[in-house]
Order: C-alpha cells, then sequence, then structure tokens
C-alpha cells in the first residue's frame, strides 16, 4: 500500500497531472467528472476485450476459443456504450473512435489490471473471474446511478457479467485441481493478479466527487463481499492467500504498465497512420 | 447370403437418393460414400476453423470499434461452423479429436484460399465478399446434398454467410469510397483475392478428382464449373458498383452465353497452394497445432478434474 502512494506521488507531479486529467475548460466541473468517468469506464472495457480478444484462434478447446470471442465482444459493447455517451457530451467532432484510436498512453485511464497481458489460460481466467466477480457486484450498484444512461448501461452489463462469471469460476475450481501443473499455474497467476486488484477499489477525488452526486458506485462498498466471495472459492480448493488491498494502482492518473504501449500500437495503427479517414 | 443383403440395401440406397430422399446417421450407406462424406465434411469444418486466423489477424488492429465488433463476431460464427460441421461429421462415425489430428498431419485439406495473407484491412473487407461470397455459392448447392446433417448444416450456416458477404462488401465499399490511399488498398486487394476466390470452386470439370462419384451420390449437386461462372456472373456487376478495375482484362459480357467470360485460371499455382506451398500453409498449420499443444495442460486438468470427481462419487456411493 505504502509503495503504490509513493509511486502516485511521484508520478503525478503538476504537469504529468495535466496530460491525464482530460480536463476541459468548456465543460463544468460536474460534466468534466462525468466524462472522465464514462471515459475511464469506456477504458477498462475496451482493453479487457482487445486482450481477450488476442485468444481468438489460439485457445486450448473450439469451444473455449467462442466463448472468450464472446466475452471480448461483450466489452467491446461495453466500452462503445461508454465512449458514445462521452463523446455526445463532449459533442464537437469527437466520436467513440476518436476517443478509442486517438489517445496516448499517458491519456488511457484503464485500471492495470485490465491491460496485464493473457498470459496462459489459467492466467486470463483467473484475471476473468476476479473481474467477474466484481463487475457483477459494481455494475448492480451502478444500476442505482441517478444518472439514467449510465444505468442502463450497468443494468445490460450486470447481465452479461453474471453470465461470465457462471463461466470462468467452474474453469478456477477445475483448474486448481486438476494436475499438480494446471494447480501450479493457477498459483502463479495469483501471485500476479494479486497484486494488481486492489485497484479496482480505489477512487480518485472526482470519482468520489461522483458518488456523493449519486451517479457513480463506490467501489469501497463491494470489498468485503469481493474478498468474501473469492476466498471461499479458493480455499474450497486449499488456496488461502489473497489479499486485496491495493499494491499496485495508477491506471486512472495514465500511469500504466509497458504492456498497454504495445496494445494501443496494435489497436490504433491504422488510424494513426492515416488519420482523419473513415473505415 | 450377406451378398443379397448388401444388395438390397445397395438398391435401396440407391433408390432414395434418386427419390431426393436423405440419407440419415442411421442408415445404411456404402463404403466410399461415407468416406467420400468425411472428406468432404471435415475439410470444409477445417476450412472454417483455419479461416479464423486471417481473419483473426485483423482483430486487435480494426479501424474502427464498429468494424471490429463486426469482424469478431463474424469470426466467431466462423468457429460456431467449424463446430457445428465437426458435430455434423461425427454422425458418420468419426470423432472431432481424429478429424484434428488429420488436418494436423496434413492429411486432411482445407480450402486453399486461406493459405494467401491478409496484408492490408482491405483484405478482411475482400475476404467478407469474396470469399464468403464464394462459399456462399457453393453452400447453397449442397443444401440440396443428400446427407441430412450436412444439408441441415449448410441450411443453418448459409444464413449468417450473407451477412458475412454483406459486411465485407460494405467495408469494401467504404474504402473503393475513400482516399486515393483506401481506394488503392481496395484494388490491391481485390486483385489479390480474385483469382484465389475462382479457384475455390475447384479444377475444371474434366479434371476433378472426386466430382463424378459425389456427382452420382448427389453430395455434389453442381459441377465446380458452373458454380464459378454463377459467382463471377454476380461479383462483376458488383465490382463496377465500387469502381474498381477488374481483377482480370479478359472479363468480357458474352451475349451468346448470357455469361461473362474470364481469363483461365493459373492452375500452376493452384495445385502448388493445394500441395502445400502456398504463402501461409506452413504458418497456418503451425499456429493450429501451437494452439492446440499450448492448450494440452488444460485438457489434461479437466479429465483429471473429472476423474477426481468421479471417484469421489463413487466413493460416497460405497
Ligand atoms: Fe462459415
Ligand atoms: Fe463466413
Amino acid at each position: 500500500m505504502i509503495k503504490t502512494i509513493v509511486m502516485q506521488h511521484i508520478m503525478c507531479c503538476p504537469k504529468a497531472l495535466k496530460i491525464c486529467k482530460g480536463d476541459d475548460k468548456t465543460m463544468s466541473n460536474k460534466s468534466n467528472n462525468l466524462y472522465r468517468f464514462l471515459v475511464a469506464q469506456g477504458d477498462d472495457a475496451i482493453i479487457l476485450s482487445h486482450r481477450l480478444s488476442e485468444w481468438c484462434s489460439n485457445a486450448p478447446y473450439l469451444e473455449e476459443d467462442l466463448a472468450l470471442t464472446n466475452v471480448a465482444l461483450d466489452y467491446l459493447g461495453r466500452a462503445r456504450l461508454f465512449y458514445q455517451y462521452a463523446a455526445e457530451l463532449k459533442g464537437g467532432d469527437e466520436t467513440e473512435d476518436s476517443i478509442a484510436y486517438t489517445r496516448d498512453e499517458r491519456q488511457y485511464t484503464n485500471l492495470l489490471i485490465h491491460e496485464l497481458p493473457i498470459n496462459d489460460f489459467a492466467y486470463t481466467l483467473l484475471r476473468q473471474y476476479f473481474l467477474d466477480v466484481f463487475y457483477v457486484e459494481y455494475m448492480t450498484g451502478l444500476c442505482q446511478s441517478s444518472d439514467q444512461r449510465i444505468a442502463a448501461i450497468a443494468g445490460k452489463s450486470v447481465k452479461e457479467s453474471r453470465y461470465h462469471l457462471k463461466r470462468s469460476q467452474p474453469w478456477i475450481t477445475q483448474l486448481a485441481e486438476g494436475t499438480e501443473e494446471s494447480r501450479r499455474r493457477i498459483l502463479d497467476a495469483l501471485t500476479e493478479l494479486e497484486s494488481f486488484v486492489g485497484e479496482l477499489f480505489e477512487m480518485p477525488e472526482w470519482e468520489q466527487q461522483l458518488v456523493t452526486d449519486g451517479i457513480a458506485f463506490d467501489r469501497q462498498l463491494i470489498r468485503e463481499k469481493w474478498d468474501h466471495q473469492v476466498q471461499a472459492l479458493l480455499s474450497a480448493s486449499d488456496i488461502n492467500i489473497l489479499d486485496s488491498q491495493l499494491k499496485i494502482g495508477g491506471g486512472r492518473e495514465g500511469i500504466h504498465t509497458e504492456f498497454l504501449g504495445h496494445l494501443l500500437s496494435e489497436m490504433q495503427y491504422l488510424q494513426r497512420a492515416y488519420p482523419g479517414l473513415k473505415w | 447370403m450377406r451378398n443379397t443383403d448388401e444388395h438390397a440395401l445397395q438398391a435401396e440406397f440407391d433408390r432414395r437418393v434418386a427419390a431426393e430422399e436423405k440419407i440419415e446417421p442411421t442408415d445404411w450407406m456404402p463404403d466410399d460414400y461415407r468416406k467420400n462424406l468425411i472428406r468432404q465434411m471435415s475439410q470444409h469444418a477445417h476450412s472454417e476453423i483455419i479461416g479464423m486466423q486471417p481473419e483473426g489477424n485483423w482483430i486487435t488492429r480494426a479501424p474502427s470499434l464498429r468494424r471490429k465488433a463486426i469482424l469478431l463476431a463474424k469470426v466467431q460464427d466462423e468457429g460456431g461452423h467449424g463446430l457445428y460441421l465437426y458435430s455434423a461429421t461425427e454422425t458418420l462415425g468419426i470423432t472431432r479429436s481424429e478429424m484434428i489430428e488429420a488436418l494436423q498431419t496434413r492429411k486432411a485439406k482445407y480450402a486453399s484460399i486461406f493459405n494467401y495473407p491478409t496484408l492490408t484491412w482491405a483484405d478482411i473487407g475482400a475476404v467478407g465478399w469474396l470469399v464468403d461470397g464464394a462459399a456462399i455459392v457453393n453452400q447453397i448447392a449442397l443444401q440440396r446434398t443428400s446427407y441430412g446433417p450436412y444439408a441441415r448444416a449448410m441450411i443453418r450456416i448459409c444464413k449468417e454467410e450473407s451477412f458475412h458477404q454483406r459486411q465485407g462488401y460494405e467495408l469494401m465499399l467504404e474504402m473503393a469510397k475513400g482516399s486515393p490511399q483506401q481506394k488503392q488498398m481496395a484494388q490491391d486487394a481485390l486483385n489479390r483475392f480474385w483469382w484465389p476466390s475462382l479457384m475455390m470452386f475447384g479444377p475444371h470439370d474434366g479434371d476433378s478428382a472426386h466430382s463424378s462419384k459425389s456427382m452420382q451420390w448427389k453430395i455434389k449437386r453442381e459441377s465446380n464449373d458452373t458454380l464459378r461462372q454463377r459467382f463471377i456472373d454476380q461479383t462483376v456487376p458488383q465490382i463496377e458498383v465500387l469502381g474498381l478495375e477488374m481483377p482480370d482484362p479478359e472479363i468480357k459480357w458474352n451475349e451468346t452465353r448470357g455469361h461473362y467470360d474470364s481469363g483461365e485460371i493459373n492452375w500452376d499455382e493452384f495445385y502448388k497452394v493445394i500441395n502445400g506451398n502456398g504463402p501461409c500453409n506452413h504458418q497456418r498449420i503451425k499456429h493450429h497445432v501451437k494452439a492446440h499443444q499450448d492448450g494440452e495442460w488444460v485438457r489434461e486438468a479437466v479429465r483429471a478434474y473429472r476423474a477426481k470427481q468421479a471417484r469421489k462419487k463413487d466413493e460416497r456411493a460405497a
């Protein structure tokens, strides 16, 4: 926890903040916060979708290939809904595509867990399980948003995530209790992912303000439930170390792992090489 | 005795095929009919699966979120077609893992078109428009194939294929009407995918190794050249709408035939690619083998887990 805070303080000098805050003088403080919230939600979803889509034609079963692509599609749809709302809020010539394709690493504000590489099947599924548990709870909470449009997106998302969870959860048990190798792979994934879980429950000031305004949902409220649910599943397979305290963060401030830059350079390549064209 | 039985069964089979009745999995069928179907259907299934690679090649680089969603959904459809066709083929008494083994050891083939690379974004348009377009022409004919599960698979799959073709054409249209660079990419994609698309229909009727038997059994309903001509006739006007140049200078409307004439396919290239020497043959199989091997520990874990659960259940019962 201490480590993270230090890292954030070092990185978020005023100059750096300017890059990632995305402040727009033409928008009121409130709609500025809302805009940042929408883009951040969209970033989380698009980056995870990208990672999941990397499994296409690479999964251990054809059925899993289809399932992972399906989850990727759901998250892509989610990203588009958030970005479209953000683009309308901002007006001008901003579109879902200009948001997705023309911002750099420092302007992307996804939480880091979404951008980590797919590594192996155990890693991808454990991350997915963690996120599925999280999003079922988080999107349920977000359904209560006073912003009708956000509530509607959350309503759709919660249904999807419930379905995703039904798929990811049994995988964790099967892999944890399958062979020595599969268990080792789950444990390895856990060691790494544990460091990135805490960020899911953190909120920058502007998000806290949105919570106060009744627009965003308080991430802290679901930490305990998340801990409980995940620990129950893991301990059923005799795995008991898991700690959701913040260890590595910085995504919302545009401080990423090195992985994101490569992801974006791939994702944005055509839009960057031929700016301003319609595809 | 056995001979008389066999004769009677054969006669009944012939009668049913002649009467356009469907042959079903539990029905008696000649060995060669079964073998021929396994060859064709598994090849079809493998094509759907291997085809995910050249298109999947652009999912992470799709230039708009809308296009990305369409492409993801399309590639997922193709995987679904593969799955469905593997199941349909399994009704003939072969397992999916046997089929995959045959693919990976290069005993089974897949559509040669997927041995060509998708080099630019316009290639994704060309694949949807031309490759799915050619596949539809083939598959519509196959809706009347004599084997029931295959015919039903084709009916189901064709519904999705028309969406695939439309999105490809729409992508091409956007680029053909776009910037000069985009138009150039579209033209280049058309030029490169045109000939391989025509090759998808196979050799000329006279040179086709499996054709006559397949036609007789009504596995195949129309000849390679008939289907190829149909594809050319429907596609040339679409090229005109795009405002692109014809990929074959010999394409010309023939009033007497009521069809477009076109140039001769480079059959050397056709056989070269079929025999394993297309630009991507090695890559495609290596990719498939790698994914399969990388996933072995997962499948092993599932087997081990199920065995443990079964043991626990037995212990409880005892
Ligand atoms: Fe297909
Ligand atoms: Fe298709």
